[in-house]
């Protein structure tokens, strides 16, 4: 099949009062990167949860490979997914997080086993030997042994990221990866997902660096109060924006 | 080592290696002299009481290791650590009863924690032991109908050993579970998500990640119910369960060395608290990794360490001469 990766049409979500998503509209195709960028508060996060179910959508329709997120296709209905089921769909999307969320009991191989072992039900040598190769791929290969407290924050952010694709995952979504880091730390990481792009991984990506989006991404996106204001080629995107509000962002974080 | 030149003073003028310093703790004088204070104080009060009469030592140390003692002894430990063990299992699943969207589970876990602890526990354990003046048979059945699965008589299943084992461990269920509860709500809903996020289901994530971090919360409070319970166990004795105080009592409603025999208790409940620490502080420590770097030190070491490394860093600078 050769659905979209993610495929969003009038994605609107409210918490209580707040109408947060009014009607988002995006489109990522298999291998591309796509960069949200966008003022705090606009919604980048909970559209990102969105597609992997962390949070429910109120109305529009959001599928990620063809499926319908949460909801389960038959004939002219859509059954809402029970937790096993949500849970399945999961393994298959990965999430990095801004503040890591590495697990503080486990070391840092542990935390990279453990959904391999616990969800997908591989054999615990296997399972080591590849997370191994994993922690080696972002650069931490002597690092397997330390606890998440004894790592630095670009450390930490790059388990994580070895720990999402630990499942090997059809889509990454990162949330504002780089936002919690020392700016020496910040480059190591955007490294490690500047690789995994150019081995053709399909990326969301919440992000306030321009740079990155310029020279990685293959879709800027610029959402404002709960819509999408701009979408196009990033390099025209973030050097001729049409609108407004676009330019205005720009000039703030630039 | 340098050689010990006067502190801080310069030998040619310009600024000093930073080992030329010799580095000297602070000298806490006030400690020492507490301690001695505190020590003699001790002292006097132990004498005081091994020479008053009236407590009867040779009673105390006849009774002390006799085997009446030893029975009740080991029922009251088992009492606590089959109580304790029902209170945790049965607390954690409450607890994650409470915590649930399941309006149906909330309001029966609710339910539960409110009857057990608002009652008195020694109403409960009356209520146990006497169950049999209640219902003369258990009947387990379907309502209305007349089918029963299973039936028997009230007090050949309630024996007091198993109604003090019911009384004691649901009561600690109730309590236990908003400890559980309290160190489930204290971990980062971050963790729930990034789980989830890896294609963990809740039970797998509840099991994997949050309680294992929640342990750390929980186990000094559980370390107080554990101790609270050896306590209470002695409350059973208006059951007639054979625990160390039921027999306590029945030696003193012989023989009216009722002081005596209290110091005995004291002295077997004090060991018996004092023992549980030490698992206590083992637990601390495994569920204590990846976060305490350096805190993971036994109490008995902190109590000396302060005249230890005062010591030990004396010592190596006179072998250091
Ligand atoms: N769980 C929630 N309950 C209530 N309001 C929420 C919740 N999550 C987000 N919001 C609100 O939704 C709006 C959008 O939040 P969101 O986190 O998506 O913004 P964002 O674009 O990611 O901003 P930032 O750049 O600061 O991360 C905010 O006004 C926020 O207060
Ligand atoms: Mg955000």
């Amino acid at each position: 099949m050769n659905a979209p990766m993610v495929h969003a049409e009038g994605v609107r979500k409210h918490f209580g009062k707040l109408q947060v998503l009014k009607g988002i509209d995006l489109t990522v195709e298999r291998g591309q990167v796509c960069c949200l960028l966008g003022p705090s508060g606009s919604g980048k996060s909970t559209f990102l949860r969105c597609i992997n179910h962390l949070e429910k959508i109120d109305g529009g329709r959001l599928s990620v490979d063809g499926e319908p997120v949460g909801h389960r296709p038959q004939g002219t209905r859509l059954h809402e997914l029970r937790e096993r089921e949500v849970a399945a769909r999961r393994r298959d999307i990965g999430m990095v997080f801004q503040r890591f969320n590495l697990f503080p009991h486990m070391t840092a191989l542990e935390n990279v086993m453990e959904a391999p072992v616990k969800v997908a039900g591989a054999a615990r040598d296997q399972a080591r030997d590849e997370a191994r190769a994993l922690l080696d791929q972002v650069g931490l290969a002597d690092r397997e042994g330390h606890y998440p407290a004894e790592l630095s924050g670009g450390q930490q952010q790059r388990v994580a990221i070895a720990r999402a694709l630990a499942m090997k995952p059809k889509l990454m979504l990162f949330d504002e990866p780089t936002s919690a880091l020392d700016p020496e730390l910040v480059g190591d990481v955007l490294d490690v997902m500047r690789r995994l792009a150019d081995d053709g991984m399909t990326m969301v990506v919440v992000t306030h660096e321009i740079g990155f989006a310029r020279e990685v991404g293959d879709l800027a996106v610029f959402m404002d109060e709960g819509v999408v204001v701009e979408s196009g080629d990033p390099r025209r995107v973030l050097a001729a924006p049409e609108q407004e509000r676009t330019r205005a962002f720009l000039s703030k974080v630039l | 080592m340098a050689t010990t030149t006067p502190m801080g003073t310069p030998r040619t003028g310009e600024t000093p290696a930073s080992d030329a310093f010799e580095i000297v703790p602070v000298r806490h004088w006030g400690r020492w002299i507490s301690a001695v204070a505190a020590v003699a104080a001790l002292a006097g009060l132990v004498g005081s009481l091994a020479k008053n009469g009236n407590l009867h030592w040779d009673v105390v140390g006849h009774y002390l290791f006799a085997g009446l003692i030893f029975d009740g002894l080991a029922t009251t430990l088992w009492l606590t650590v089959a109580a304790m063990t029902l209170g945790l299992v049965l607390g954690t699943l409450v607890a994650v009863m409470r915590l649930s969207d399941d309006p149906v589970l909330y309001g029966l876990s609710s339910l539960f924690v409110w009857l057990f602890r608002g009652t008195p526990l020694l109403v409960q354990i009356i209520f146990w032991g006497y169950a049999g003046a209640l219902y003369q048979h258990v009947m387990v059945g379907i309502p209305f109908t007349g089918v029963t699965f299973f039936q028997a008589d009230t007090n050949t299943l309630l024996t007091p050993a198993v109604a003090a084992l019911l009384a004691l461990g649901l009561n600690e269920a109730a309590y236990a579970s908003e400890i559980v509860r309290a160190g489930i709500r204290s971990v980062d809903t971050g963790q729930t998500e990034a789980a989830h996020s890896l294609g963990m289901r809740p039970a797998l994530t509840m099991r994997r990640i949050v309680l294992p971090q929640a342990m750390r919360v929980i186990i000094p409070p559980l370390g107080n119910e554990t101790i609270n319970m050896l306590k209470m166990t002695a409350l059973v004795s208006v059951i007639a369960a054979h625990d160390l105080m039921s027999n306590i009592q029945d030696v003193y409603g012989q023989n009216y060395q009722v002081i005596p025999m209290l110091v005995v208790a004291s002295l077997w409940y004090l060991a018996l608290v004092s023992v549980l620490s030490v698992p206590q502080a083992w637990l601390e420590r495994r569920y204590g990794r990846g976060t305490a770097r350096g805190a993971a030190v036994s109490p008995l070491r902190r109590l000396c360490a302060g005249s230890l490394t005062a010591l030990r860093s004396r010592t190596q600078k006179e072998a250091g001469r």
